[in-house]
């Protein structure tokens, strides 16, 4: 680098830049949270049973082979819109189809990726379900590009 | 190695190798569930080998740091380090509570783990990479106060150098930012947006300083470039990765719930992510074209070159493939981030840490040249297998992706295939991803077997032109 350029200068750019950016950072975050997500996240359908229906997606390690709005490991299907997959956008067909499919695990086909049974119980499923209809329904710009997830 | 209180280090990166050993283990594992699905099942399910390799790695590219810290604190500010004591405490606290959180993931039911470890308290397990029980979680934190606390008061006793203070500002920013995987509110898309001030703004942020910090000081020791000329590139890519990758957070929120403006400036500021990375290429190439001494540890300077220019194409040219929003809209989620995901690691973080092991091991065994050559020889040798083995782990994942974004994500709904139906189509990838997965496995092998060649130790430096001071 030539020489006009001194090294006190490289420490202006750098901590000029990153507190100018952090604090964008700041100010955006603040922005995203309080104003754009409400409308955007349905927090008002936060129920009881979402809550819940999110500590058991926690507390059985889904995300260690399903993605979720595509984030988690790629072992397994997308969740995020399962709900309209597997459901059809119905609370009750999707229900009835994730009592059925949680009970099922795992297949024990020989060679077949397997899912285990996380022994839930009917009102664990419920709340699963719930959680996942819940997530379906964020506006996150339009993600998956189709069905499939 | 000037200070005795150096030595310290050693045992963060032996069990720091010990840690990667496991990582790799698990990572072929992993590799055969993707192509025979009931692979160890039901003993090991996909998710519990999936966060023993993630977890494994990032717990072992900590202690990494911590040694290469411990190594270059007290010789850059030239003076003992604060308390030897604390530092060896510190490490069996981490060793042990490390170990225990992985023997839990691997012989305890997750739920149950949960269950046993009072996550109702204060939930914050279940989420990708911060799987840990919430007690581990305080853990690191508390062990990781305790570390900077020794190493500021030895910092600040001492010459203040860039090098220490950047390696301090990563190390802070990375403590405060940890602080984010204690929150875990119950919405979602909040829980995700505060979950990426953990994961992106510590490896394409704070890690970054930290990763500059330890190439410069090894470059410094190397290469006998004068200080100043290396401490302003340190500082130009410094600003170059906050100034990009802070607003660069804005390509994870993209389809996570957060508004419009992101895909504009994730994808503006996120395509300006490889720029520093592209800069730690030329400088580490410059300052070794500008040596003004011919360093008879040519291994050291081997992986110096190649952690650099492994991350400007793993985390640099990889991620830029993927980042522009509406490319991103078909990839998110696919194998093709996987790929990413493996190389940049690689290549920024696992590098970096093999280099400052190659150039400070070898110095605290009583070898202040680097090993013998037939040692260092098959360190090399070690580099090239598990190198160019990432290369093709990463070339094989980019196809599947490719492949997989082809069949399920392009077409229509009613059209696309579905999820498992292409995995089954894709999967002559993920066999050849295992084969390059084994020959990562030899290359690690290869690798470890360097530390035990004895031989003739290295002589005396050449210096090119006048001795100058290793200041």
């Amino acid at each position: 680098m030539a020489e006009r350029f001194t090294k006190s200068m490289a420490r202006n750019i750098y901590l000029g830049g990153s507190t100018f950016f952090i604090l964008l950072f700041l100010v955006l975050t603040f922005d995203t949270q309080s104003r754009a997500m409400p409308e955007r996240d349905n927090r008002d359908q936060l129920t009881e049973e979402v809550v819940r229906g999110k500590h058991v997606w926690e507390n059985n390690n889904c995300v260690g082979c399903h993605s979720i709005m595509g984030e988690g490991a790629y072992f397994a299907p997308e969740l995020a819109n399962v709900f309209d997959r597997r459901g059809g956008g119905n609370s009750e067909v999707f229900k009835a189809y994730m009592n059925a499919w949680m009970n099922a695990m795992p297949t024990n086909v020989p060679g077949r990726r397997q899912m285990p049974n996380f022994n839930l119980t009917d009102q664990q499923i419920n709340d699963l379900s719930e959680f996942l209809e819940w997530t379906s329904k964020v506006d996150d710009n339009g993600w998956p590009p189709n069905i499939e997830g | 190695m000037k200070y005795e209180s150096q030595r310290v280090a050693m045992p963060y990166f032996i069990f720091a190798l010990v840690l990667f050993a496991g990582q790799i283990v698990f990572g072929l594992v992993l590799g055969m569930q993707y192509v025979v699905g009931d692979f160890l099942f039901p003993e090991i399910p996909f998710n519990v080998a999936r966060m023993v390799h993630t977890n494994l790695l990032i717990v072992w590219l900590l202690f990494g740091f911590m040694g290469a810290t411990y190594y270059l604190v007290p010789e850059e500010a030239q003076t003992e380090l604060y308390s030897p004591l604390l530092a060896w405490i510190l490490f069996w606290v981490f060793a042990v509570a490390g170990t225990l959180t992985i023997l839990g993931y691997l012989f305890v039911d997750y739920a149950t783990l949960a269950d046993i470890t009072m996550n109702k308290l204060l939930p914050t397990m279940g989420r990708e990479f911060l799987e840990q029980p919430t007690v581990t979680k305080i853990g690191i934190a508390l062990v990781v106060v305790g570390f900077l606390f020794n190493i500021m008061m030895t910092a600040l006793k001492g010459r203040k150098t860039v090098v220490n203070i950047v390696l301090i500002t990563g190390l802070i920013g990375l403590a405060v930012l940890w602080l984010f995987s204690f929150y875990n509110p119950s919405n979602l898309t909040t829980d995700k947006y505060f979950w990426w001030f953990v994961v992106h703004l510590w490896v394409e942020g704070v890690w970054e300083l930290i990763m500059a910090a330890i190439l410069a000081y090894v470059l410094i020791k190397l290469t006998g470039v004068d200080r100043e000329v290396i401490e302003k590139w340190l500082y130009v890519i410094i600003a170059m990765a906050l100034i990009t990758g802070i607003i660069g957070t804005g390509h994870h929120f993209f389809w996570i719930g957060p508004p419009e403006y992101w895909l504009w400036l994730g994808s503006v500021f996120s395509a300006l992510e490889p720029l520093p990375f592209f800069m730690m290429v030329l400088f580490a190439f410059t300052m070794i074209n500008r040596r003004k001494r011919n360093h008879p540890n040519k291994a050291a300077i081997l992986w110096a070159m190649g952690t650099a220019v492994m991350a400007f194409l793993g985390a640099g040219v990889w991620g830029f493939l993927h980042t522009l929003a509406p490319i991103n809209y078909y990839t998110h989620g696919t194998q093709l981030t996987a790929a990413h995901g493996h190389m940049a690691f690689y290549g920024a973080y696992v590098m970096i840490v093999l280099t400052i092991i190659s150039y400070a091991v070898p110095i605290m065994r009583g070898r202040p040249y680097g090993n013998s050559n037939t040692a260092q020889v098959v360190e090399m040798w070690g580099f090239w297998l598990m190198t160019i083995s990432m290369v093709f782990i990463t070339l094989f994942l980019t196809g599947a992706g490719i492949l997989q974004i082809w069949l399920q994500r392009i077409p229509d709904s009613g059209e696309a295939l579905s999820f498992m139906a292409t995995q089954d189509n894709i999967a002559l990838f993920y066999w050849a991803r295992m084969i390059a997965g084994c020959f990562f496995m030899a290359g690690l092998v290869v690798y470890f077997g360097s530390f035990f060649i004895k031989g003739q130790a290295s002589f005396d430096e050449e210096v090119r032109g006048a001795t100058i001071q290793d200041a």
